[in-house]
């Protein structure tokens, strides 16, 4: 054929996929525990691709069988598309497997785990009221990776729509009942939740919702969480914050 | 180049062929040349509601397939030369409506007409999605009942997420309001949701309320757009809804006195 149309192209770009980080090698207790996250928003975990991070798991040196994880992330939903933190043999298995081996280039990051940086601290939106909510922000971000960019949405989240912010999440229109919203970090929307949200996904306890109105079916911080038939016990008449305290997610009304 | 509308809703029986046929004869009446489209395969009935089930030779996927030109599948209507009307088939398996298929008929259909009206499929489903992909407007048809207001809201995240102007990062699709099917009698008595309420969840720019009227049931037997019928409440509304889409200005009717609330909704909820 003499033609010259293009049969392909080679484009760059970014893909999302969660990364779930293993801190265990109790098998039953992963599958679990992830069967609960997954309940939490079962649309928004269905089908996703899952990057397998082992790296807390083999600072403490826990034998682990990396094929048996992969099965298990496949059982309950995921597709498995990378691995990383692996030691050799993990790694061995992954490819083995068909999984790509995430060279990790962020491996320092564990070093610096220790002290939380004290400008980070101050970042956070916690208020000096609560002290232990203070205190937990601080190991919140001692744990985390650097703070993520804010992602800013102006249009409406409708019924089927979700969105992942691996940072704050800053919605200007409302959120539909049947959209689901979520954040590593803060959520913030301007106008009616109706939809689900959750904020802290990945663990950090010092997350917080804040709305204008408050008519969501589901809130949940680091998986703590209300659903909207505890909600509706109470109206409240205005912008509300959502935040944790000692596992118990609080209400309350921004003056 | 063409205005693409898509005629849409999640739910099925709200009137979006209802809708599709008197929009696409009203653009037609206004003088701009117009397509209308049939894109529920294998539950055909636009041709019924616009009086050409008869003269149907050959239909949309018989373009797609190329066993039939555009000009051969277009049916001129009876009672607008400006109007042609290009069938669904009955009997054919859905998978033939392709996305490049369709894209390449509304391409050709682009350059010749003015406006080109989708009538979409019920659901969710392929058929829905792609009615909806190349448009440039969406009339989302909701009946005032809570299970029609949330599968519109539903289908608004997908015009807005999964149509070729998102794909592109373009300017989004249009989205415009039509309370279709509206008893203000049973609104006033709580049976069934108010615009208010409706806007509430859906915040829409509003196109138009049709009335829930007799006439609609008429006009279709007759095959005859129920925006022909002047005297008819329905045909009136329709033809406001034109009117506005074109750019008028046109006070809000049938919604039975209760003006206050208007002002709240051209206020504009974010
Ligand atoms: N405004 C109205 N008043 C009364 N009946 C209506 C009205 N709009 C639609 N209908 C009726 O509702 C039924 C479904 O309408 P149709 O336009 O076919 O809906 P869809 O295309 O969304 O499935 C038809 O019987 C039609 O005559
Ligand atoms: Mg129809």
């Amino acid at each position: 054929m003499s033609n010259n149309t293009p049969v392909l192209e080679f484009k760059s770009s970014t893909f999302f996929a969660p990364i779930l980080i293993l801190f265990n090698n109790d098998m039953i207790a992963i599958e679990e525990s992830l069967q609960e996250k997954i309940n939490l928003a079962p649309e928004f975990f269905k089908d996703s691709p899952l990057i397998i991070d082992l790296r807390e798991l083999n600072k403490h040196q826990q034998d682990f069988d990396f094929a048996q994880i992969a099965q298990i992330v496949r059982k309950v939903g995921f597709f498995p598309v990378g691995i990383r933190g692996g030691n050799e043999q993990q790694n061995m298995q992954a490819r083995a497997l068909s999984i790509p081996v995430d060279p990790g280039r962020d491996q320092a990051n564990s070093a610096t785990q220790g002290e939380p940086q004290k400008q980070d601290i101050a970042q956070q939106p916690t208020a000096q009221p609560e002290p232990t909510v203070a205190n937990e922000a601080a190991q919140a971000v001692a744990a985390s990776p650097p703070a993520a960019a804010t992602t800013l949405i102006n249009q409406p989240i409708r019924s089927g729509q979700r969105i992942y912010a691996t940072g704050d999440l800053i919605i200007l229109s409302q959120v539909s009942a049947g959209a689901e919203i979520m954040a590593e970090g803060n959520i913030h929307v301007y106008n009616t939740l109706r939809g689900r949200a959750l904020a802290g996904v990945h663990g950090n306890t010092a997350a917080r919702i804040f709305c204008f109105d408050l008519q969501a079916e589901l809130i949940s911080i680091a998986g703590d969480y209300k659903t909207s038939e505890d909600l509706n016990k109470q109206t409240y008449d205005g912008p509300v914050q959502i935040y944790l305290q000692d596992h118990a997610l609080i209400i309350k009304k921004i003056a | 180049m063409a205005r693409i509308i898509v005629v849409t809703s999640g739910k099925g029986g709200v009137g979006k062929t209802t809708t599709s046929a008197a929009i696409a004869m009203g653009l037609a009446k206004a003088g701009y040349k117009t397509a209308v489209i049939d894109f529920d395969v294998g539950l055909r009935n636009l041709d019924l509601i616009l009086g050409c089930e008869r003269r149907v030779v050959y239909d949309f996927i018989n373009v797609i397939n190329g066993e039939a030109s555009l000009s051969q599948a277009l049916i001129r209507d009876k009672n607008c030369n400006l109007l042609y009307i290009l069938p669904a088939s009955q009997t054919r398996d859905k998978d033939a409506l392709t996305f490049e298929g369709v894209g390449k008929v509304l391409d050709e259909l682009s350059k010749e007409f003015q406006y080109i009206v989708c009538d979409s499929p019920a659901g969710i489903e392929k058929g829905a999605n792609l009615a909806l992909y190349f448009a440039d407007d969406a009339f989302v048809v909701t009946n005032p009942e809570i299970s029609s207001v949330r599968d519109s809201d539903r289908m608004l995240g997908i015009l807005s997420s999964k149509s070729r102007r998102a794909e592109r990062n373009e300017e989004p699709i249009k989205e415009y309001l039509l309370l279709t099917r509206y008893d203000a009698q049973r609104v006033k008595s709580g049976e069934m949701l108010g615009l208010d309420d409706v806007q509430e969840i859906l915040s829409l720019e509003l196109l138009g309320i049709i009335p829930e009227s007799r006439s609609v049931l008429s006009a279709s037997n007759a095959g005859v757009p129920v925006i022909l019928d002047e005297k008819s409440e329905a045909g009136q509304a329709y033809s406001d809804v034109v009117a506005r889409y074109l750019g008028e200005k046109r006070p809000h009717r049938f919604i039975d006195g209760k003006q206050s609330f208007l002002k709240r909704l051209f206020g504009g909820r974010s």
